[in-house]
């Protein structure tokens, strides 16, 4: 039998050429270049990459652990409301807001994850308790009043503060979500091959099998929330500090879970580019449709709708499948 | 003050919205005990039933109770549809695949309300809203106990269908054993955009039970559809008995619930039973088959 690990080494191919280096580290470097450039666009830039962000975390727990989850506003709001209450209420800078965030997030993820999964929630019934948690979230800070309960909370701007994660710039959190994106993708892309990854993607693909191989899936499934959720909750922390407001319906609102889900849906779960390139399809779709229905908020939702139902019937491994599926018909083509 | 009639009061109003309950979750088991699916897009449909009886009455000024018989066929026609066109295409794809798409369609249905209709709380002026009848201090609304009513004798129609005829024993040989009901000649195709289609009507027939002292709104559905998750799962997936006895319970349940917790904390009580059931007791307590 060959080694799992070793096979990752020789055959998955985390490897890429030094051309392909090349030309990603000159996009990503071109990239800087952006808000000298073309600043109109930032805005939009810095929602793509931080929904790409996000996206990526539903990513891993559903695109690779297969287990699809309903309710990822949880630790959106969980990292918003972290960082920011510890900033408002104590003064913490939400530099070390973040890193608390993330494991608050991590925690309430790990919780859900041992009740669910040591019950043997799986499919539907999973997706739905993700969304009855993430509800009743919702509903308590609603009556939560030291955390503003309804009215949300308001962050004091200083003005350009570093040391407090502020600026009244948008240059700056173009660069971090940059990097951080970079980051994500580098670490997602590195966690296919691992031991771990692989564990994921076989108990994604038969869990029963995985099992009998061995791999304690209870504990990689675990695993798998809490990245997830330590993902999330990072961008529910920038989100927070960029618009400067939260309140329980923008951050735990069963909407921001169909929006986190959305993008790596349509560009491909259990693909390492694929949340990237939902939300550069999806973003800005969905920027044209509430502008053009601006009388009527929430109408872009239908079309959230009907592209949902048009991606699970058509394109069911979103946009990369279809990629996948043409590159294939060419080689046969050539072959 | 808390008294005995005050609770005797939260009893009779529970059991009479459990009414209502149970069809919504008899339909929603209906679907997911034959198709194994979990129709996210019931309180869509549910929605649609009610603004069906809501126009009707205001603009054709047709009964209430009356307009039940436009919304059956047209929600049996558009149940069917759903089932017919987009998820029998992915029947057999993994389970996840169809809650997204009926998540897709009820987030379809609801915002395409949003846009027709604006986002208002409309109210059906209706002079039967008025009428109560008094027993000592309990007041007993008419239009509750017609909704109670309609919901009911839709049930038992459906479960005399279910135990009496053929059909019904199509449906149910078909959820038992789908290879089995295809080799014994039932076109089990047929079958699945019949039990949509059913289901779809019990939920359009429910929210018209309820227009009368309802407001009507493009995300009302979203109230019942985790009320109806957690009746089903209380009564135990795939039991029809289960789901109709879950529905009285849950309806008195939360009406009690109601005079101890301040409004806006009603629904934690829904989500808790649901989480709370779903791991410790998944086949429901009149133990139904796991899905």
């Amino acid at each position: 039998m060959a080694d799992p690990a070793a096979d990752a080494k020789t055959h998955l191919g985390r490897r890429l050429s030094g051309r392909t280096w090349l030309i990603l580290g000159v996009i990503f470097a071109g990239l800087h270049a952006v808000p000298g450039i073309a600043p109109e666009m930032i805005h939009n830039l810095i929602m793509i990459m931080l929904f790409a962000i996000m996206g990526q975390g539903w990513n891993v727990l559903s695109g690779y652990a297969g287990q699809f989850s309903f309710g990822h506003s949880l630790f959106f709001g969980v990292g918003a409301y972290t960082s920011s209450l510890l900033f408002v209420k104590l003064g913490i800078s939400p530099w070390i807001g973040l890193p608390c965030a993330m494991l608050a997030a991590a925690a309430v993820g790990l919780m859900i994850a041992y009740l669910s999964f040591r019950y043997g929630l799986s499919g539907p019934f999973f997706a739905l308790i993700m969304l009855a948690f993430a509800e009743i979230f919702h509903i308590s800070v609603m009556s939560w009043k030291y955390a503003g309960g309804a009215g949300g909370l308001l962050i004091p701007l200083k003005g350009t503060a570093p040391l407090l994660f502020q600026f009244t710039d948008k240059a700056p959190f173009y660069f971090l979500l940059l990097w951080l994106l970079a980051a994500s993708l580098l670490l997602v892309w590195k966690m296919e091959g691992w031991r771990m990854g692989l564990y994921f993607q076989a108990i994604r693909e038969n869990e029963d099998a995985a099992e009998a191989l061995g791999i304690d899936s209870l504990g990689f499934k675990m695993r798998a929330m809490a990245i997830s959720a330590a993902m999330t909750a990072l961008g529910g922390v920038i989100y927070a500090q960029y618009l400067l407001f939260i309140d329980p319906d923008s951050t735990f609102a069963t909407v921001n879970s169909v929006e986190i889900m959305l993008r790596p849906i349509i560009g491909g779960p259990g693909t390492v580019l694929g949340p990237l390139l939902g939300s550069l399809i999806l973003t800005p779709l969905s920027e044209i449709t509430r502008s053009a229905f601006q009388s009527y908020s929430g109408v872009y939702m239908m079309f959230y709708g009907g592209m949902l139902v048009v991606v699970v019937l058509f394109l069911p491994d979103g946009l990369m499948g279809l990629f996948r599926r043409i590159a294939r018909y060419r080689k046969k083509d050539r072959g | 003050m808390l008294s005995a009639d005050f609770i005797l009061q939260a009893v009779i109003n529970g059991i009479l919205i459990g009414g209502v309950y149970s069809l919504v979750a008899v339909g929603l088991n209906l679907i997911f005990g034959v198709m194994k699916i979990v129709n996210f897009a019931h309180g869509a449909l549910m929605m649609l039933g009610m603004y069906i009886a809501y126009w009707s009455a205001t603009l054709l000024s047709i009964n209430p109770y009356l307009s039940i018989l436009i919304v059956i066929p047209l929600m049996f026609v558009l149940g069917a549809a759903i089932q017919n066109f987009l998820i029998n295409p992915i029947i057999s794809a993994p389970e996840h695949n169809q809650l997204l798409l009926t998540l897709g369609v009820s987030l379809f249905l609801e915002n395409l309300a949003l846009f027709l209709w604006s986002p208002d709380y409309r109210v059906l002026a209706t002079p039967l809203a008025r009428i109560n009848y008094y027993i000592g201090d309990l007041s007993i609304s008419l239009v509750r106990v017609m909704a109670f009513g309609v919901s009911m004798a839709c049930s038992a129609a459906l479960f005399i269908v279910l135990t009496r005829t053929d059909l019904g024993k199509a449906i149910r040989a078909a959820s038992e054993e789908r290879e089995g009901a295809i080799l014994m000649g039932i076109n089990v195709r047929r079958i699945y955009f019949i039990c949509f289609g059913i289901g779809a009507a019990c939920a359009g027939v429910a929210g018209a039970t309820i227009t009368p002292f309802f407001p009507v709104y493009p995300h009302v559905g979203g109230l019942f559809v985790i009320t109806a998750f957690v009746v089903v799962v209380l009564g135990g997936m795939g039991s029809f008995t289960g789901a109709f006895a879950g529905g009285l319970i849950i309806g008195v349940a939360e009406s009690i619930g109601a005079i101890f917790l301040p409004g806006s904390m009603k629904a934690i009580v829904s989500f808790s039973i649901f989480i709370l059931i779903l791991l410790f007791k998944p086949t429901g307590i009149f133990g139904g088959r796991r899905g």
